[in-house]
């Protein structure tokens, strides 16, 4: 276990709910969502109408500035709803499905017999091209470019989050599959960064045709963000694509089967979930049809696809996003504390700051709300940002400079590197209580306009 | 979406008396958590947040001021040559210095909370430490109108017309004190303004005079010895005198991680370096050590050079702006024959040239980094 990098700093959130480590059910997919929004730089055009029949691996919607990147059904059925938003804005296109699924056979296809244009439009025709994550800004990969390189992280640091060897351990053969296809499309290789914790004990350490990089640290050492930063920073100008360990065994079970399969165990956790574990589902299924893990009678539970840091509030009538395989149900937290700053102790609240004395309770979990706890503030004090970022540059200049909309700054300042969900944790321990990652986005999507 | 017949609360935003809403906001989040949840990015948050800060800031603060409450006392006995009891001194000290911290918060805050409302923003707590500050960095007797003069210049001019607390460039305490040493000269140096005798006469020989002023005669005419100065049994402003309490404050400050102890130990580092050097060539025979505990500066270093919005922002600079800030002072001490205490211009000089510190600290980063990618 070659180069070890340590990363100092970090925080990891001690909120309780983590899933044990058992699958507790099967969701059958009933209605599926695909939602556009999960793609960050899809313009969707839709193929389909109300009434159509789709198989598992159908196109439903195309995008429009690259008409070969299609996203396609997760399932067979029929097109129940095209739900659109103000100004017509497509939000979601809700397939009801079938009782026996049928898949779109695109025709098994091993990697090294392949060519990269084969395992190029392969990839673009099941729709699996979307699981490719294109820095800078972290939006679709354009077909037309030769990345860098590809990176992936193969273990997860986030609040809560699947545990990647239990939700993974069968797939081991995809993911080399998948890992064999993708490395004919770069020629700077697929690296891979792996947890120094867990080296020997995780199956992913024997992943061939890989550049190993070793990692230890507080989350956000498992953002990708983070490890591509201390591998290889991106450079102006330069391109690298991202995918998690999850969509690589989606491209593999592809390519060894010819079929779209997007299944995936999906961990159900957070402090409001009722025997958090693990489900078998996918992606676009209803938070409803979870409803075995939560009492949402007071309507009181945030249900957020993805990890509590820097995941999507999709309500309970929302999906699964496509790229998640974690739902974290939290509380809302509209009580309000008497005198609560002012306390000496506040046993039931975390924080990471020694202003509170949760530090003497180092192993204790905490059931976090969705309370702000303060009043959005100036920025004030300097020093707890870099803390939970270990990464090379000045997160309040950047932020600041998303703010003030200043292009030549946020390049300086290091805007190619990073996504919202690097900052995530800035944003956690931020007193002044900014919303640092919608700031951050704010600002990557003024990048992408003004830059295009 | 049913229609929102419900009339706004009578101090809601278009409610009737809604032009003090965040006054009555102001009340209710110091009174109560406010009740809103993360709308945008992280969905928890961390229990800390501004207020909290602050008010572990003023806790730190307690020390000095409850000491310089005796102390002022204890001055005043000492120069009216009679002897009084721990309480009697210190009920002396608590009647003359909380008229101080009244006129302070009244003023300050009533600044503070006009400011929101025209704004119609919320009400920020940065002013809760200035406010706790100001009084502790007064001469006992500066006459009352004048310390509101002060104060409504420091906040209006040091704070709101950059934006409020986290915009502002200058340490707003140290603009009060700054505004009245300029304006008042006459109330806020020399020898008669430091100790509080009230209607009763001084006794013979009596000097009111800080041992700072007497730092230019050498080591032998302080009047005191380095215990009092660490004990702070000496004159001066409310606040300052007493090391022992700074440090109780300065561990609180530490722990918590609310202040850089990167900025208190170059600042510390700067000042010996320089009170050294003064000794080595011969311009003063007061040793380096005992310019720490002379005057503001330990006061200035703990609660003034860590205020995190006008220090430098950047850990390289930290280290580059605290050192000056100690090298500063001492600077002054030594070659300033008009005025003794160096350390409030040092740091709102520091004040000032902190942006250009962390401008050319975060210049260098950037540049380092891209030699490093490009290589």
């Amino acid at each position: 276990m070659s180069n070890n990098i340590r990363l100092k700093g970090g925080l990891n959130i001690p909120i309780s709910g983590e899933a044990a480590l058992q699958t507790s059910a099967a969701v059958k997919p009933d209605v599926v969502a695909i939602c556009p929004g999960d793609f960050k730089g899809l313009v969707p055009r839709l193929l389909v109408r109300e009434g159509d029949k789709v198989l598992a691996g159908s196109p439903v919607l195309a995008d429009k500035q690259c008409a070969d990147i299609l996203i396609t059904s997760p399932v067979s059925g029929t097109v129940a709803q095209v739900v659109r938003g103000d100004k017509r804005k497509l939000l979601a296109v809700l397939v009801k499905a079938d009782e026996a699924q049928q898949c779109v056979d695109f025709g098994v296809m091993k990697p090294s017999q392949a060519d990269a244009a084969a395992i190029k439009a392969r990839l673009l025709e099941s729709g699996l091209w979307a699981s490719l994550v294109q820095r800078p800004y972290g939006i679709l990969a354009n077909p037309e470019v030769q990345p860098k390189a590809i990176f992936v992280s193969a273990f997860s640091t986030a609040p809560l989050a699947a545990n990647t060897e239990f939700v993974l351990a069968a797939e081991v053969d995809n993911i080399q599959t998948g890992i064999d296809a993708l490395a004919k499309l770069t020629p700077g290789g697929v690296h891979i960064g792996l947890s120094a914790d867990n080296y020997s004990g995780t199956p992913f350490h024997r992943l061939e045709n890989v550049i190993q990089h070793v990692f230890s640290g507080k989350h956000p050492a498992g953002n990708v963000g983070i490890q591509i930063s201390h591998i290889s920073p991106i450079r102006k100008g330069e391109t690298v694509w991202t995918v998690s360990m999850l969509m690589l065994a989606a491209i593999g079970k592809l390519l060894n089967t010819g079929k779209l399969n997007l299944a995936r165990k999906v961990a159900v956790t957070g402090p409001v979930a009722k025997s958090p574990a693990y489900v078998d589902a996918l992606p676009g299924i209803a938070m409803k049809q979870l409803s075995a893990f939560y009492d949402n009678a007071a309507g009181d539970v945030r249900f957020v696809s993805g990890d509590a840091l820097s995941g999507k509030n999709v309500g309970e009538n929302g999906y699964l996003g496509f790229f998640d395989n974690q739902v974290t149900l939290l509380h809302e937290g509209t009580e309000r504390e008497l005198l609560g700053w002012a306390k000496p102790f506040r046993f039931n609240q975390f924080s990471s700051s020694r202003a509170y004395f949760s530090w003497l309770c180092p192993k204790k979990k905490y059931a976090m709300d969705t309370n702000t706890h303060g009043g959005p503030r100036a920025f004030v004090v300097s020093d707890v940002y870099s803390k939970v970022l270990p990464m090379d540059i000045f997160p309040v200049y950047l932020i600041k400079a998303c703010l003030a909309g200043d292009l030549d700054k946020m390049e300086k300042f290091g805007i190619y590197e990073v996504l919202p969900e690097d900052l995530a944790l800035c944003e956690y321990v931020d007193p002044s209580k900014n919303d640092i990652q919608a700031i951050l986005e704010a600002g990557i999507d003024k990048m992408i306009k003004e830059m295009a | 979406m049913e229609e929102n017949t419900q009339k706004p609360g009578l101090f809601e935003k278009d409610g009737k008396l809604g032009f003090l809403h965040s006054t009555v906001d102001a009340f209710d989040t110091f009174l109560r958590v406010p009740a809103t949840v993360t709308a945008k990015g992280a969905h928890v948050r961390d229990a800390v947040d501004l207020k909290r800060v602050m008010i572990l800031v003023v806790i730190a603060l307690v020390p000095a001021a409850l000491f310089g409450m005796w102390n002022v006392g204890s001055q005043h006995y000492l120069a009216i040559g009679q002897t009084a009891g721990f309480w009697a001194t210190f009920w002396y000290g608590f009647l003359k210095v909380l008229p101080l911290f009244i006129v302070s918060y009244i003023v300050g805050l009533g600044i503070e909370f006009t400011s929101a409302q025209i704004k119609g923003e919320e009400v920020n707590e940065g002013y809760l430490v200035s406010g706790f500050l100001i009084p502790l960095i007064m001469p006992v007797d500066v006459p009352l109108w004048m310390l509101a003069v002060a104060v409504a210049f420091a906040v209006l001019f040091g704070k709101e017309v950059f934006g409020g607390t986290g915009m502002n460039f200058l340490n707003p305490a140290l603009l009060a004190r700054a505004f009245l040493f300029f304006a008042y000269p006459s109330k806020m140096s020399g020898s008669e303004v430091w100790i509080s005798l009230g209607k009763d006469a001084p006794v013979d020989g009596f000097s009111g005079a800080t041992p700072l002023s007497h730092l230019k005669e050498g080591v032998d005419s302080l009047g005191c010895s380095a215990w009092d100065l660490f004990a702070g049994t000496v004159p001066g402003s409310v606040g300052e005198t007493s090391v022992i309490a700074i440090l109780l404050g300065a561990i609180l400050l530490l722990w918590t991680g609310i202040a850089s102890w990167k900025i208190m130990v170059s600042s510390v580092a700067g000042a010996l370096l320089v009170g050294w050097i003064g000794t080595a060539a011969g311009i003063t025979d007061v040793p380096a050590w005992m310019q720490l505990l002379m005057g503001g500066f330990a006061f200035g270093t703990v609660f003034m050079a860590t205020d995190p919005v006008t220090s430098a922002q950047t850990e390289t600079g930290k280290w580059i702006y605290g050192f000056l800030i100690g090298a500063l002072c001492v600077t002054v001490r030594l070659f300033n024959p008009g005025y003794a205490e160096g350390m409030m211009l040092a740091i709102l000089l520091m004040n000032t040239f902190a942006p250009l510190i962390d401008h050319c600290v975060v210049s260098a980063a950037i540049s380092r980094r891209n030699k490093v990618k490009t290589a």
